[in-house]
């Protein structure tokens, strides 16, 4: 009896913990980042239109770090995209077989995977490519959106996967019965009904990609590169500034800024993820 | 419902012009290919790094300008994070899995969910960076030791890390239970929280266990709460509040610093080691959760 009162009490005591301690954290962003808000933490110096089509350079705002984020993210995506996607689907639809259960193993296996090991496998693969075919192979956007896109790989698979487990079997027999091909009833029936599923699992790629730091920082993200110059060449990213502001802050303004992209950062995964987790909620009734 | 785009008549069968289908084994195939490529990539750069008879390697001491390679005080520090990490979550962890279990608490119940969905959309930088403002100076103002950079420092951000996947992991599996012994239990007279605490947690130890290990993987494979957090000195100490540097902490560390290829090799030891590590775990993890009839965690 008296145990299952101290349970309760516990119960109570650790979800009033863990509410205080969040709200705090995340509180504390919302405070010193609202501030900052408004053009000049974009923008800097420049002039907002200038910058925004590269007229003319911007020395202390974070829109440059923006647009790399957005670059390296959107190139991962369309790196992983049809592998991902395709992987979920062939995942879900063949017969059981020892392939099918060797693939599954590796896609957990790479979803367990640390992030920084993404970064150290593109970091060996540059130290490869010296040793061997480009001598003066470097860090660059496009490493570091390979390696981020092996990291997504996996959410795209088992989102995918689940979400075209969750449709009831008489679907696709019915188009079988029909006399569809396999490919007729992925692309008329199944894929069509478990849609808000896989864009869930997209929203979900695209936030964790934005927001991983470990993998950017050994793969080609630095604090100052202005806006992306290309596929080879280096480039600035939201995660890596507010981690490098954080601890090499010259002054007030620069500490401004890092809680400013911090809270931009913030808006924009938790944004996503929500909504990930809303169209995912409803096609599958699973959490994340 | 079926589009509205009606499918071209399907000239023969099923092994007609099936491209799209005869895609999907060669994707499947090329994303095995790239798992055993990371791998294989990495272990060809560690392997001769571990039978290379270097002695320094498994050495508590790391002094590059004196040759000496020593990661022993980096997987310490690791291994305490990880494991003294989930020891403090999973408590917290099952306490608020078991609010949410609560029929009296649904509201909450709610709330909680989606904060835990919140929190698993947060940045870990954006933790980092809050915690480098706020707990950091706390500590150093209430115990008056070092700076306040300490292993304790990220072994309190890590637990509210690994904490959203731990409770996601727990809620999915005992809110069915719930669902299947509360009618009869509470039929028998006993209450909501001797239904939790004697019939759900009993019956749910191996999903205990796997949330667990996954907080315990999460926990030893994060990067940037440690390097910003835990003081990054390459020393072996047993109290919490000294400033030390995980294996992670230690790539980055390494890689961000221009040095030369006698450090690297370490570097592969360490990224075996945590490669190893994930694996173990993932498999463990599987086992536990298929061989329990429990749905496997998502990733």
């Amino acid at each position: 009896m008296i145990s299952s009162r101290l349970f309760h009490l516990w119960c109570l005591f650790s979800a009033l913990l863990l509410l205080s301690v969040v709200g705090l954290l995340l509180g504390f962003i919302v405070v010193k980042g609202y501030p900052a808000m408004g053009v000049t933490l974009y923008f800097g110096q420049t002039a907002p239109l200038d910058g925004l089509l590269g007229l003319a350079p911007i020395w202390d705002g974070i829109w440059p770090a923006c647009v790399g984020t957005l670059s390296v993210v959107s190139l991962a995506l369309l790196l992983a995209l049809f592998p991902g996607i395709g992987c979920g689907i062939w995942l879900a639809q063949s017969a059981p077989s020892r392939c099918r259960e060797l693939l599954t193993l590796a896609v957990d296996i790479l979803a367990g995977f640390p992030s920084i090991l993404m970064g150290l496998f593109g970091f060996t693969l540059i130290l490869l490519l010296r040793q061997y075919l480009l001598p003066n192979a470097n860090t660059s956007l496009l490493l570091s959106a390979t390696c981020l896109a092996l990291l997504i790989l996996p959410y795209l698979a088992v989102t995918t996967r689940t979400a075209l487990l969750a449709l009831p079997p008489s679907l696709m027999i019915t188009a079988q019965a029909l006399g569809m091909s396999r490919s007729q009833t992925l692309g008329y029936v199944l894929l069509p009904q478990a849609i808000r599923g896989i864009s869930g699992g997209i929203m979900l790629a695209f936030g964790r990609a934005a927001e991983d730091t470990a993998v950017i920082m050994l793969t080609g993200a630095v604090a100052n590169a202005g806006l992306p110059g290309g596929l080879f060449e280096r480039y600035e990213a939201l995660p890596f500034t507010i981690f490098y502001y954080s601890a090499q802050y010259q002054s007030e303004d620069e500490l401004q800024l890092a809680f400013g992209a911090a809270l931009t950062l913030l808006f924009i995964t938790a944004g996503l993820f929500s909504l990930a987790s809303a169209l995912l909620h409803r096609t599958t009734g699973n959490t994340l | 419902m079926i589009a509205d785009k009606r499918p071209p008549l399907n000239r023969g069968n099923v092994t007609g012009s099936d491209r799209l289908a005869a895609l999907l084994p060669w994707l499947a195939g090329g994303v095995f290919g790239t798992i055993v490529a990371v791998f294989l990539l990495l272990g060809y750069f560690a392997l001769p790094v571990l039978f290379d008879g270097n002695i320094t390697l498994f050495s508590p001491i790391w002094r590059p300008e004196q040759g000496q390679y020593g990661i022993m005080a980096m997987v310490m520090a690791s291994v305490m994070l990880a494991i003294l990490a989930s020891l403090i979550a999973l408590p917290l962890a099952v306490g608020i899995c078991g609010l949410c279990l609560f029929p009296q608490y649904r509201r909450i119940a709610a709330l909680l969910r989606a904060l835990m969905r919140l929190m698993a959309g947060v940045p870990t930088v954006v933790y980092g960076i809050a915690a480098v403002f706020l707990l950091v100076p706390w500590l150093r103002d209430t115990l008056h030791y070092g700076s306040g950079f300490c292993l304790l420092a990220a072994i309190l951000m890590v637990v509210i890390l690994i904490l959203p996947v731990m409770i996601m992991l727990l809620d999915s599996h005992c809110r069915v239970l719930m669902q299947q012994l509360y009618p009869t239990a509470s039929a028998l007279g006993m209450t909501s929280s001797q239904i939790i605490l004697h019939l759900i947690l009993p019956s749910s130890r191996p999903v205990l266990a796997a949330s667990t290990l996954l907080g315990l993987s999460r926990a030893i494979g994060d990067t940037l709460l440690p390097l910003m957090l835990a003081g990054n000195a390459p020393q072996l100490s047993a109290n919490l509040l000294d400033s030390m540097r995980t294996l992670t902490a230690h790539i980055a560390l390494v890689l961000a610093t221009d040095s030369h290829s006698a450090e690297y090799n370490s570097l592969f030891a360490a990224g075996l080691l945590l490669l190893s590590v994930s694996t173990v775990t993932t498999i463990l993890i599987r086992t536990i959760t298929t061989r329990s009839g429990a749905r496997s965690p998502q990733s």
